[in-house]
């Protein structure tokens, strides 16, 4: 059982969030609870402290729209908030991980990843996605991506019903299983591009003592944004980039304790 | 390959890539913001400030009493995730407190828009007009119905019942309904009322249900329109065409007959 815990605690506890605040957010619908109301977009805790998508509002700004007081309240709070924790939404937050955590799981296990070595895509999709979506903001006068956001039709299908929700959900499913490997979340979602950029400074990373390691690269293996991971068996340091999503799979896959979470290093290095 | 044939070949690629994305995604945007006719909560924006504002959170759904407000699923062929509402199925209540307003955090559904000297007033509130189709409407046939008229929240205001002899039996009379755009809010209440199989009183976006007469026209009996004309100034308009082509295109009939 300690074993089980040490293995996939993390997991544990990143479902437990995802699937949690999924719940609050339903009851607030469905049973008007009131402590946590609205979506991923925009939501309030307890009618007080706002929080809103910062991604959401920069389109809200290029499409010429008033950014109300509210609203940058909302946007500040959650800035500060993963601008320190890093890339969390992403694999604590985000319900559309659980469908690519699937995805890659199923990758992985039914050798799909034997199959279709070669990764023909670049990971800076996201960044390009990001881009445009900001120039159709602004000529189109809409929130561009949100208005195709597969991320809001998976949160807002869970609080307020599916509809044709459910395409989206099984197209990121096969596009990640069959198509390109950690493909939505990994290379093209702009959101999690632009968590990316934000956690450019965060203060939690995982920190990799080489000394340990035995180069089994199990951590390798799980790891949605391998690229970050360049540095095990070689260097023994933190993960510097904000790519990585903080989701602690390769701390619990290590049998070597190669790799932890670090806080204080960090304000060291400074 | 040289490494700059290379670079540039890449940069080429990813811009070309960029605008087919961006080409498809905008024909998307386009397709979707296309609908005109959906039916706001109160005090929301113009449709086009709406879109560009509203974030989509689903406060408002949440605070509406009545379940009258929902989210625009994918497939609903609307702006997804914007909130509507569909009068047939539940009208807005037209609560006192506009609950469904103040929780807006991006000011997508506007408090101002909805007030009198700083108090909530859903009596203010512009969702849309109602609109009646006198061929169905079974009043207009002369039998007695006035089931819009009596659920109407401003009752004797935004319908009234016009009076007319029914000439056909010369002892009846019509009893018609008649709606005031300018009163009118658009809750719905009177479509969700109507007793006939599709609604012959139906709510319509304003924008979509009302004309324009522009500033052209004046109401020379109204003593405020015609203040108007104080300000008016005159566009003299000219053409290009000289008096003599003018008269000769007129004796020219050409391959006319």
């Amino acid at each position: 059982m300690k074993k089980l815990w040490d293995k996939y605690r993390f997991l544990f506890l990143r479902r437990t969030v995802q699937i949690s605040l999924m719940v609050l957010y339903f009851g607030a619908n469905a049973w008007g609870w009131t402590f946590l109301t609205g979506n991923l977009s925009s939501s309030s805790i307890l009618g007080l402290i706002p929080m809103s998508d910062p991604y959401a509002a920069l389109q809200m700004f290029a499409a010429g729209a008033l950014i109300t007081t509210n609203l940058a309240i909302g946007v500040l709070i959650v800035i500060i908030l993963y601008g320190l924790l890093g890339r969390v939404f992403c694999s604590w937050v985000c319900p559309v991980n659980l469908i690519t955590d699937l995805s890659s799981y199923l990758r992985r296990t039914l050798g799909f990843n034997e199959i279709q070595k070669r990764q023909p895509a670049t990971r800076n999709i996201r960044y390009w996605v990001i881009v445009i979506s900001l120039v159709i903001s602004i000529f189109m006068g809409v929130t561009a991506f949100e208005f195709i956001s597969p991320i809001s039709m998976v949160h807002r299908g869970i609080i307020f019903g599916l509809g044709f929700g459910w395409a989206a959900i099984l197209i990121i499913f096969l596009f990640d299983l069959l198509v390109l490997k950690n493909g939505w979340c990994g290379h093209i979602c702009p959101l999690g591009g632009f968590y990316s950029i934000l956690g450019k400074y965060s203060i939690v990373r995982v920190d990799h003592d080489a000394e340990s390691c035995t180069a089994c690269m199990k951590c390798k293996e799980v790891c949605p944004e391998v690229q970050v991971l360049g540095m095990i068996s070689k260097e023994s340091k933190q993960v510097s980039n904000s790519e990585c999503t903080n989701c602690g799979r390769c701390i619990e896959v290590c049998d070597d304790g190669s790799l932890e979470f670090s806080i204080i290093d960090r304000l060291k290095q400074k | 390959m040289t490494d700059r044939r290379k670079f540039i070949l890449n940069m080429a690629r990813g811009v070309g890539l960029a605008g087919l994305a961006g080409l498809t995604w905008s024909a998307y945007v386009d397709e979707v913001t296309s609908k005109k006719i959906i039916l706001r909560p109160p005090g929301a924006l113009p449709e086009k400030d709406f879109l560009a504002t509203c974030i989509k959170c689903g406060m408002c759904v949440e605070a509406c009493p009545y379940d009258t407000l929902a989210l625009a699923k994918p497939g609903d062929n609307m702006p997804i995730g914007t909130p509507h509402f569909i009068p047939r199925e539940i009208p807005c209540y037209m609560c006192p407190d506009i609950p469904c307003v103040p929780v807006c955090p991006t000011g997508a559904l506007d408090q101002k828009s909805v007030e009198t000297e700083g108090k909530l007033d859903i009596d203010k509130s512009e969702m849309g007009v109602a609109v009646i189709d006198d061929k169905s409407c079974i009043a207009f046939w002369g039998i007695q119905c006035d089931a819009c008229y009596r659920a109407c929240p401003l009752l004797g205001e935004a319908i009234t019942i016009e009076y007319e002899k029914n000439e056909r039996t010369g002892k009846h009379a019509f009893m018609k309904p008649v709606i005031e755009p300018d009163i009118c809010t658009g809750c719905g209440l009177c479509e969700k009322a109507c007793v006939t199989d599709k609604a012959a009183v139906f709510v319509l976006p304003r924008e979509v249900a009302l004309g324009k007469a522009g500033s052209y026209y004046i109401k020379g009996w109204d003593k405020e329109d015609e203040k108007r004309l104080e300000d008016a100034t005159a566009i003299k308009t000219k053409t290009e065409i000289s008096k003599r082509s003018a008269i000769d295109s007129l004796n020219d009939m050409g391959d006319l007959y």
